[in-house]
Parts: structure tokens; C-alpha cells; sequence
């Protein structure tokens, strides 16, 4: 289970700290990596600025991405790791408050496997993040790890 | 096309000259009729005389019977060429004398006809009795030619004619003269009308220099010319304040829509930013009560704990508030398409899932087999989901509950209803049903935002339609509403 790390996207500190207690709660005990803007995800994603010593063939198993970022907008982040060979097949869960028509049409446009609004209900969003690790960490099987990732 | 100038010329001058050509020939003509009549009347009484004047001569060669005598008294008529023939007759009608001498029948006749005058195309005769002392001694016959006087009248004629011809040309010239009086001032006017009408100028003015009925129309003309040109001065200016108030009027609509633009996109942010960052704090309340209550259950104690239920229940209450009020906000912006929808099949489906989640209820829905409307059907949808999800929360509290859906007609209208026999309301406070925000029953009877209902009574008016309930405390409600009340 060790390498199958979760990524989650996130600025706002509160929901980060609910996210990872919901985890918790639901025995979820993957590694989780937190990046707190869209540049540091990027960061992360393609080993670069703070992440540049970082095992690029470590790819994480689920990104879990809020939509209002700091620096690079999650859409935009979205773009670029659909854009790129080493990420393109990588699951990427939309997990924001907005329910705006026009952001889950730029998610589903952009190749998002998933897009899920926080309920404000904390219950609600336990048992939703309860489900998504389920299915993306259990029942779902992960695309085959890329080439290029693996040689480089 | 003959242009008008040349036809009242013409005009003017062949009805002069026919005036003139038919007078002219008509006095010539009965000038030379009258003519031919008194120079025929003068050779008639010519001839007789000379008849009596021969006839006396010759009284003495036909009393003593000597021819001789007789054709030199008839010699004598060589003097006049147009004598033909002349014939002496004894007493028994037998030829005594002929003049030319030795003419025979049919030069002359062979026996007399009675005394008097015959004439034929182009001869006279005259027979006449010689007598003496009252005895009759024979008949003399004078034939002249009427070739003299055809002549005469021929002549006559010739002169009457060239004088006719010549008044005629006079006529002519006259009447080409005097018509300019009026084909001119009728000419300019034409003129001017054409000009105007070609050019839409209507500064031109016609001549008025006669003062005759002509002079009366050129100035006619002119006032309408002048009162013509004062109303076109004044289209001109309404048309170019009217351009101007136009060009001002798009402007503002521009403007305005360019605000309207602005404050629907500002809108639009700010529904956004609620939707995102209103709920992140409400998610924070309720999560870390939740945490609250897990990790420090026992420090807080029984009171403790209630107290943080009550702050879960209220910002979970908020969090739905601000998603009614988006989905308020959203049906305003969110484009209508119009097609027809079928209401039954929408409310057996919204039926279908509330019995799903409360299957312990005992509800009977009442729907007919078909409900067709025509609307947005997504709004529609919108629409029985609230309607009949009050009923449904409105009759929580019967053992067995009634909800119907369905139409009646009303004045040929159709009207569409949603019925539940559950709490009702007092019809007192009707009007503050549709209000956002305003609720009849305490959140601890019911649960709601106040927003549903509102949200249907928007989704309504967006489609022409008006919303409209009755009710009683304890027997149930109905909600009543129409669509496209003024057909489209």
C-alpha cells in the first residue's frame, strides 16, 4: 500500500484538516501528500521548484483537486496534467464546493474522472470521502504505470 | 410619349383651325353654289331674249316662206360661239331654217317640243313661238352651251378657293400665334410640376404673369409649392431630431445593456464566490463540532454536546439556504427551452423517488395517465419537485396521506394543480407564500428555507403563467398555476 499515495490539492486549512481526519476516520492509511496551491502541485506532479529531488516514478494513485487554487488555478492544473505524457491517464477526483454548471463543464472538458462538491454537512462529507477512496483506492484499478515515467 | 407641351399646342391649334378650315369652306362653297345658281339664271334669261329677239326676225321669212331670209336671220347667232345650234319650224312643226346652215338632226331636233326651256348637263334650249298679229307661224329653237358657264363657276370657284386657302394660312399663323398666350403659361407650369416632381425640389415656383384663370393656377400652384415646402422643411427637421433621439435611445440602450452586462457578470461572481466561499466555513462549523463532539464527548457533558448539535443544525441549515438561494439565482440567468413536457411522467418519476426514501410513508400520489405542457422542461421539473415535495412534507404527519396532481379547465384555460391533504395553511396569510424567506410553519413543524416556493413562482412568471393556492389549517392545500396566459 505504500505507493499508493494520495494527493489532495487544497488550500483552504480547514478542509484540509477534515479531509485528512475523514480519511482517518474511514481507516484510509495511505500516504497523503498535501500541496497547498496549483504551482506546487505542479511541482510535485513533474519534479520540479520544491519537488525537483522528488522519484517521479512514485505516481500518486488518486489527485484529489480543488478548483480554487492559489498561483495556478486547479483547471489550469487539470490542463497541464492532461497535457503531459507522464500524467495523462493519472486519476484526478474534482473535489470543491462549487456546484457551478460551467466548472463541472470545464472539469468534464478537461478529462476529469470524477467531480464531487464538498457537502457542508461534515457526516455528508465523511461518508464522501469514504466512498471516493474506496472506489479510487480498492475498487478501482489503476491505469498501467507509463513508459516514459518509468525510463525517465 | 408626346410630352404635354407639344399636345396643348397641337391641340390648341387644330381646334382653331378646324373652327376656321370648316367655316371658310363652307362660305366658299355656298358663295360658289350661289354663283353657278344666278350665272345659270342669267344665261337662261339671255337666251330667251335673243329667242324673242330672233323670233321677231323672223316673223317676215316664215310669212312669206323664204328659208333663205330665215337661216341669214339665224346667221346673225355667229356672234356667240356658245350657241350650238338653232332651228326654225314652220306652222306644221316640218324644219324651215337650221343654223349652222345645213345642220341636221341630231344637231337639232327633228320635230319642236312644246314652247319653254330644256337643259340638260351641258346644253340649254329654248324653244320659242314666232308670232305676227296673233297668228302662229312656227317655233324657233336656240340650243347654248353651258360650258361658259361651267367655266364661269369654275373660275369662280378657283378664286373663292385661294381665297379660302389663304384665309387659312392666315388662320394658321394667327392661331400659332395666339395659342403661345396659353400652351406658354400652360407649358411653364408643366415644367415646373415636372421639375419638381423630378427633383423633389420644392423651392421651384411656376410664372404667374397672366391674370387669367391660368395666372390664378400657376399661383395656386405656387401656395401649394410654398405650403409643400414648409411641411417637407419640417419632416426634414422631426426626421433628423428623430434620427438624433434614435441614435441617443440606441446609445443608452447600449449603455444600459453594457451595465446590465456588467451587473449580471458581477452576479454571476458573487453567486459564485457564495457558493464557494460561503460554504467553506459552514463546512469548518459543522466538521469540527463533529470533531468537537468526537474527541472531547465526555469533557463537554450532556449540555456541552447539545449546544454543539444546535451549532451542526444551524450552519447545515445555512448551507442549504445558500443553495436554494444559487438555484434562485441560477433560474433567472439560465436560458429557456421550449418544448413540450409531459407533467405526469415528471411527477410519477419525483413520486417514485420520494416514496423511495421514505418507503415507511403511506402516500397514494393521484396522477393521470398524460399532463402535456409546453415549457422548459428542466424548469417544469424544478416546479412539481417543489410543489410536490411540499405536499409531501406538509402531510408527513397523516397516518395516510393523498397527493394529487392534475389539470382543470377554467374558461377554456388550462390549469394545473397540485393537491395534499395534509397540514394546510390559513388563507389569511396567502400572500406570504410565494415570498422568499417566508414560512407559515415553525422549522420545528416543518423544515424548509422558505425559498421553494418562490423559486416556483419565478420559474412561472418566466413562463407566462401565474401561481396561485388555496388552502385550509387541517384539511390541506392546493397549488394552482397556469402557463402562457397570453398565448406565447
Amino acid at each position: 500500500m505504500k505507493n499508493k499515495v494520495i494527493l489532495i490539492a487544497e488550500d483552504n486549512a480547514n478542509d484540509e484538516e477534515l479531509t485528512l481526519r475523514a480519511l482517518r476516520k474511514n481507516n484510509i492509511s495511505n500516504e497523503i501528500v498535501v500541496v497547498r496551491d496549483g504551482q506546487e502541485a505542479l511541482d510535485y506532479l513533474f519534479g520540479t521548484g520544491s519537488h525537483s529531488d522528488r522519484d517521479l516514478t512514485h505516481r500518486p494513485q488518486v489527485m484529489l483537486l480543488d478548483i480554487n487554487l492559489p498561483k495556478v488555478n486547479g483547471l489550469e492544473v487539470l490542463k497541464r496534467v492532461r497535457a503531459d505524457e507522464r500524467t495523462r491517464t493519472m486519476p484526478v477526483v474534482i473535489l470543491t464546493s462549487s456546484a457551478e454548471e460551467r466548472d463541472r463543464l470545464a472539469a468534464y472538458s478537461n478529462f476529469a474522472n470524477s467531480y464531487i462538491q464538498k457537502p457542508v454537512n461534515f457526516d455528508q462529507f465523511t461518508d464522501a470521502v469514504r466512498d471516493l477512496g474506496l472506489y479510487w483506492l480498492v475498487l478501482n484499478e489503476p491505469p498501467p504505470r507509463p513508459r516514459s515515467a518509468a525510463t525517465s | 410619349m408626346n410630352s404635354p407641351r407639344t399636345t396643348i399646342q397641337r391641340k390648341l391649334v387644330l381646334a382653331i383651325m378646324m373652327t376656321s378650315t370648316t367655316v371658310l369652306v363652307l362660305t366658299g362653297a355656298v358663295l360658289v353654289a350661289r354663283e353657278a345658281v344666278s350665272l345659270r339664271s342669267l344665261i337662261h334669261t339671255e337666251l330667251s331674249t335673243r329667242a324673242g329677239i330672233l323670233a321677231a326676225n323672223s316673223t317676215a321669212a316664215l310669212a312669206f316662206r323664204n328659208p333663205e331670209d330665215a337661216r341669214q336671220v339665224l346667221a346673225a347667232l355667229r356672234t356667240d360661239p356658245s350657241v350650238v345650234a338653232a332651228a326654225l319650224y314652220d306652222d306644221r312643226n316640218s324644219l324651215f331654217a337650221t343654223y349652222p346652215d345645213g345642220a341636221a338632226p341630231p344637231l337639232v331636233p327633228r320635230a319642236p317640243g312644246t314652247p319653254g326651256s330644256v337643259s340638260d348637263k351641258e346644253h340649254l334650249a329654248v324653244y320659242q313661238r314666232v308670232v305676227e298679229g296673233g297668228n302662229r307661224l312656227g317655233l324657233l329653237y336656240i340650243k347654248t352651251d353651258l360650258r361658259e358657264l361651267e367655266q364661269g363657276v369654275r373660275d369662280h370657284a378657283l378664286v373663292v378657293l385661294c381665297a379660302v386657302l389663304g384665309s387659312i394660312g392666315v388662320a394658321f399663323a394667327l392661331s400659332t400665334w395666339l395659342q403661345r398666350g396659353i400652351a406658354g403659361p400652360v407649358r411653364a407650369l408643366a415644367e415646373a410640376a415636372r421639375n419638381v416632381s423630378e427633383r423633389k425640389d420644392y423651392s421651384i415656383r411656376a410664372e404667374t404673369k397672366s391674370d387669367d384663370e391660368l395666372g390664378v393656377l400657376a399661383g395656386a400652384f405656387n401656395t401649394m409649392l410654398a405650403e409643400i415646402q414648409e411641411r417637407d422643411a419640417a419632416l426634414r427637421a422631426s426626421e433628423g431630431s428623430l434620427r438624433q433621439l434614435n441614435a441617443g435611445l440606441e446609445q443608452r440602450v447600449a449603455v444600459r445593456t453594457a451595465e446590465l452586462e456588467t451587473s449580471n457578470r458581477e452576479l454571476e461572481a458573487f453567486s459564485y464566490s457564495v457558493s464557494h466561499d460561503l460554504r467553506a466555513p459552514l463546512r469548518a462549523i459543522d466538521g469540527f463540532s463533529k470533531a468537537l463532539l468526537e474527541d472531547c464527548g465526555e469533557a463537554l457533558g450532556e449540555t456541552g454536546a447539545r449546544h454543539l448539535d444546535r451549532v451542526r443544525t444551524a450552519a447545515r441549515q445555512m448551507g442549504l439556504l445558500i443553495d436554494d438561494l444559487l438555484n434562485l439565482a441560477r433560474l433567472s440567468r439560465t436560458e429557456m427551452r421550449r418544448g413540450p413536457v409531459d407533467l405526469a411522467a415528471v411527477g410519477k418519476e419525483i413520486a417514485d423517488t420520494l416514496t423511495q426514501a421514505q418507503p415507511e410513508r403511506q402516500v397514494s400520489f393521484v396522477v393521470p395517465p398524460r399532463l402535456t405542457a409546453e415549457g422548459d422542461s428542466q424548469l417544469l421539473r424544478v416546479v412539481l419537485d417543489n410543489l410536490l415535495r411540499n405536499a409531501w412534507k406538509f402531510t408527513s404527519k397523516k397516518p395516510a396521506a393523498r397527493i394529487e396532481l392534475g389539470q382543470t379547465g377554467t374558461n377554456g384555460k388550462t390549469v394545473f394543480f397540485v393537491a395534499d391533504d395534509g397540514a394546510g395553511f390559513d388563507m389569511a396569510h396567502a400572500d406570504l407564500l410565494f415570498a422568499p424567506f417566508q414560512r407559515l410553519h415553525r422549522q420545528s413543524d416543518f423544515e424548509g428555507t422558505g425559498v421553494g416556493l418562490a423559486t416556483v413562482q419565478r420559474i412561472i412568471h418566466r413562463h407566462g403563467g401565474r401561481l396561485w393556492a388555496e388552502g385550509a389549517v387541517g384539511t390541506g392545500a392546493t397549488f394552482y398555476f397556469t402557463l402562457w396566459e397570453n398565448g406565447s
